[in-house]
C-alpha cells in the first residue's frame, strides 16, 4: 500500500510537538500509519469511532478538561461531523484541530469517493472554517503548527486537508 | 404511552448531592432547565445543541481527566442519535463515568412525539449489547438512587435508564448564557487539577 509512511510520520510529530495528546478516528486507506502511531505511542490516546460526529463531542469534552486533541478523518467523516461541528464547537466556541485526508480530488481512482472529495472545500467555506492544504512534506511542521495556533487563538475549528501528493506515494 | 410513577425533576432532586460531589453534563431542554432549577454549579456543564453527543463530550473528560467523577444526564432522544457512541463509550470504557439516560420515551421539548422507546426499543439492552456490562432500568426514585449510588462506588462505567413521566419545566431557556457556563466549567475543571483535594 503506497500510503506514505514519512509524510503519516511527519503529521504525527508535528501534532505531537504541538501538544496533542489525544486522536479521535475511523480509519481510512491514507490514514493508517497515522492512526497507528497514535494508537502505539505511550504519550498519546487513540479513540476509535463509530461515526465521525462523536469525534467531536469527545474533542470538545477534552478540551474543556484540558487536554489538546486531533480529528483524524476522510472528507465524508467530515461530511457526516457538520452537525457537531457547528453545534457543538462553533456553538461554544471550542478549539478543533480536523486533519482531513483528502479524497476524490485530480488523481482519484476509487468513483465513490469524488462526490465528497467535490463539495469539501464548498462546505468548510459555508461554515467559515479556515482551512489549508497540505501537499508536501516540507510544509507539515509549520502548517500544523499554524493550523494549532489559529484554533487557539480564535477558538474554532480548522482544518488541514491532507493532499493526495502528500499522503500517497505512487511508483 | 406507560404512565410511570417518577418525574424527572424528583429524580435530579434525589441525586443533586451526589452531583455536586461530580463533574457533571447534561443535554438541552428539559434536564437541562430542570437541573438549574435545582441549582446551578460550576461544575455542571449543559450542552444545549448537538443532540447525541453530550456522552461522548463526557467520554472526551472522563479519559482526558480520569480522576474525576463524571456523570452524563442523557435523554431517550438524544441517544438514539447516537446510538454508535454507546460502542465506543464499550470500548474505552472509563470507569469514572456513569452515564444516566432519562427515557420519557418523548421529544418532549418540541411537542412530546414519541420516540421509539415508546414501541419497545430498549436502550439498557441496546447498552448491553453495545458491551457496557453495567446496565440497569429502573421505574422509581428508590431504585433509581439505589442504582446510582451503588454506580458512585462500581469504579465501572454504568448506563442507568430511568424511565420518567413526560412532563418538564414551563421554559427551557435560562438566565445561564451558553458561553458563560462553558468558561466557567472550564475553569473550574482547570482550579480542580490545580487543587485536587479541595472539592
Amino acid at each position: 500500500m503506497p500510503v506514505s509512511v514519512t509524510s503519516s510520520r511527519l503529521l504525527f510529530d508535528a501534532l505531537k510537538g504541538v501538544g496533542v495528546r489525544l486522536f479521535s478516528a475511523l480509519p481510512e486507506t491514507w490514514l493508517v500509519h497515522l492512526v497507528r502511531f497514535a494508537e502505539d505511542d505511550g504519550d498519546t490516546t487513540l479513540v476509535r469511532l463509530a461515526k465521525e460526529e462523536e469525534g467531536v463531542g469527545i474533542s470538545a469534552g477534552a478540551h474543556l478538561a484540558g487536554v489538546k486533541s486531533a480529528m483524524l478523518m476522510q472528507n465524508h467523516g467530515f461530511l457526516a461531523s457538520v452537525n457537531g461541528i457547528v453545534s457543538c464547537a462553533q456553538l461554544y466556541r471550542i478549539p478543533l484541530l480536523m486533519l482531513i485526508s483528502d479524497r476524490g480530488s485530480f488523481g482519484e481512482r476509487d468513483p465513490w469517493q469524488t462526490e465528497g472529495g467535490g463539495v469539501t472545500v464548498h462546505v468548510l467555506d459555508a461554515l467559515r472554517i479556515p482551512f489549508d492544504r497540505i501537499d508536501s512534506p516540507s510544509h507539515v511542521a509549520h502548517k500544523v503548527a499554524k493550523a494549532h495556533t489559529l484554533a487557539y487563538s480564535g477558538s474554532r475549528p480548522v482544518a488541514l486537508l491532507l493532499d493526495r501528493d502528500l499522503m500517497w506515494e505512487e511508483s | 404511552m406507560t404512565t410511570t410513577p417518577m418525574r424527572r425533576l424528583d429524580a435530579l432532586q434525589a441525586i443533586y448531592a451526589e452531583l455536586e460531589q461530580c463533574v457533571v453534563v447534561t443535554i438541552m431542554g428539559a434536564v437541562a432547565a430542570e437541573l438549574q432549577s435545582i441549582g446551578h454549579r460550576p461544575n455542571f456543564f449543559y450542552l444545549q445543541h448537538a443532540m447525541g453527543l453530550a456522552s461522548s463530550l463526557g467520554l472526551g473528560i472522563a479519559l482526558a481527566r480520569p480522576e474525576l467523577p463524571v456523570i452524563v444526564l442523557d435523554g431517550d432522544g438524544s441517544v438514539l442519535m447516537n446510538l454508535g457512541g454507546l460502542t465506543t463509550l464499550a470500548r474505552y470504557r472509563p470507569r469514572n463515568l456513569i452515564h444516566v439516560v432519562f427515557d420519557n420515551e418523548s421529544l418532549l421539548s418540541v411537542g412530546g412525539f414519541p420516540t421509539a422507546t415508546a414501541t419497545g426499543s430498549d436502550i439498557a439492552a441496546m447498552a448491553d449489547g453495545a458491551g457496557i456490562r453495567r446496565t440497569s432500568t429502573v421505574r422509581t426514585i428508590d431504585t433509581f438512587r439505589s442504582a446510582f449510588t451503588e454506580a458512585r462506588t462500581a469504579n465501572d462505567l454504568t448506563c442507568i435508564v430511568a424511565k420518567v413521566d413526560a412532563v418538564g419545566p414551563a421554559a427551557f431557556v435560562t438566565d445561564l448564557a451558553l458561553l458563560e457556563n462553558r468558561y466557567q466549567f472550564q475553569r473550574h475543571l482547570r482550579e480542580l487539577r490545580q487543587a485536587p483535594t479541595s472539592n
